[in-house]
């Protein structure tokens, strides 16, 4: 099918951008590799598309002190090839590659993924396991949300009307401190049936799940147990996952078990 | 009413403006503006491949992406990299190895292959099945196609 029609409007500069998403029926194209399928199913029908393609601020990735900054708009090839990634935040470059296809990397950004926050996508749970903290930007300036209390709901946000998430501030990875990454789904870059990103420092653990809930989640019984039978059993306190069309609620439950201990052992 | 917008990009070495519906995607924009039907329309929601096209030197969804958003790019389509030569032992490793049937998944498997050979010169199956599997093939179970792509990293092409 094709788009119904829309107005599109590319900003140069991100106050230029607040003021023309402040207008009725505004919405925000990043990479629209999640937006522009919608628009062409028509399940989504703005007046106005705001291209904020050009906000080279909203660029790039960058390590300041201990902190790893990574631009909204940069795309997830950027974050796949990026050495600071590689160095710094290792949990982040493995999920990368689970992301889509290399076509669809080229032009998604982490930034249009975490707003998007798509329940079976990867890096919701990739920031609630990094304890990320999420830029939003408006009209009165910049706000700190940390990625705990950034997913609502399905596909909902703690951004408000009219709000931007600029940037994304993440902790690098410190000696000792160990990560893990995995993902199960039908064909590769298909989205996932179940995954896991998970984080280890100084004895404590966060067990963030996708595909299992509504949103992101983290694991916290899981995450407190001592040992992997114990950790598997919370799980069953910490996930009720919903049903899709191919696999029932138990066979979910069953995976996320499965993923917990092939994390285990690199925890 | 639809807005329309100029839009100038250069598509296989050749300046070209048009005042376009903002709606329009890439792909559709250089089947029906341009008439460069090698890029195919499959699914337009991203999943088959079929549409794969190159803005500025990097492979995209030529149906994921809008031809305003491509104004000022340098966009490269099967037909130009196929008279550029650049794809040539690929062409010739799909012909021999009976890569295609009906041929629609091609021109989006070619220039897909084309991008794995340009970042990883030396990829083996598991890395050639990994890049393609944005790229769908009703006809051929891949295998061929793997095959084609093998026998160009590994210099026989």
């Amino acid at each position: 099918m094709k788009a119904a029609s829309f107005a599109y409007a590319k900003p140069r500069a991100l106050a230029e951008a607040l003021e023309l998403l402040a207008r009725p029926g505004a919405k925000v194209l990043a990479g629209g590799q999640s937006l522009i399928p919608s628009l062409n199913m028509r399940l989504s029908a703005p007046e106005l598309l705001v291209d904020i393609t050009g906000l080279e601020e909203l660029k790039g990735i960058r390590l300041d002190k201990d902190t790893v900054r990574i631009g909204a708009l940069t795309t997830h090839a950027e974050v796949e090839r990026s050495e600071v990634v590689k160095k710094h935040l290792p949990l982040l470059a493995e999920a990368v590659p689970h992301i889509a296809h290399p076509a669809i990397r080229n032009r998604g950004t982490m930034g249009g993924s975490l707003a998007l926050a798509d329940p079976a996508a990867e890096y919701p749970a990739c920031v609630l396991a990094l304890d990320a903290t999420l830029v939003a930007t408006g009209k009165k300036g910049e706000r700190r949300i940390k990625a705990a209390d950034f997913f609502t709901g399905l596909f909902e946000t703690a951004l408000k009307e009219g709000e931007l998430l600029t940037a994304i501030e993440i902790k690098a990875q410190k000696q000792g401190e160990k990560s893990a990454f995995l993902e199960l789904a039908r064909r590769h870059g298909d989205y996932a049936i179940v995954g896991l990103a998970a984080f280890a420092a100084n004895g404590t653990k966060r067990l963030a799940y996708f595909g299992a809930a509504d949103r992101a989640v983290l694991a916290p019984n899981a995450a407190k147990a001592k040992d992997l039978e114990s950790a598997k059993a919370a799980l069953e306190k910490d996930l009720q996952p919903p049903a899709d069309l191919y696999h029932a609620s138990q066979t979910k439950l069953h995976l996320a078990k499965v993923l917990l201990e092939r994390a285990w052992t690199r925890l | 009413m639809d807005e329309t917008l100029d839009t100038t990009l250069n598509v296989n070495g050749t300046q070209v403006t048009r005042r376009i519906p903002a709606r329009m995607n890439l792909v559709d924009f250089l089947r029906d503006e341009l008439d460069l039907t090698g890029s195919h329309v499959g699914c337009e929601h991203g999943v088959c491949g079929a549409c794969t096209v190159r803005v500025d030197g990097e492979i995209v969804r030529g149906c994921l992406m809008l031809a305003v958003q491509a104004n000022g790019c340098k966009v490269e389509t099967i037909e130009g990299l196929s008279d550029s030569g650049e794809l040539k032992k690929l062409q010739k490793a799909f012909h021999d190895k009976n890569a295609l049937q009906c041929g629609f998944c091609t021109p989006g498997m070619l220039l897909a292959a084309q991008d794995l050979l340009k970042h990883n010169p030396k990829p083996d199956r598991e890395q050639i099945r990994a890049h393609l599997s944005g790229n769908y093939c009703r006809c051929t179970g891949y295998q061929a196609i793997v095959d084609a792509i093998e026998e160009v990293a590994n210099g026989k092409g």
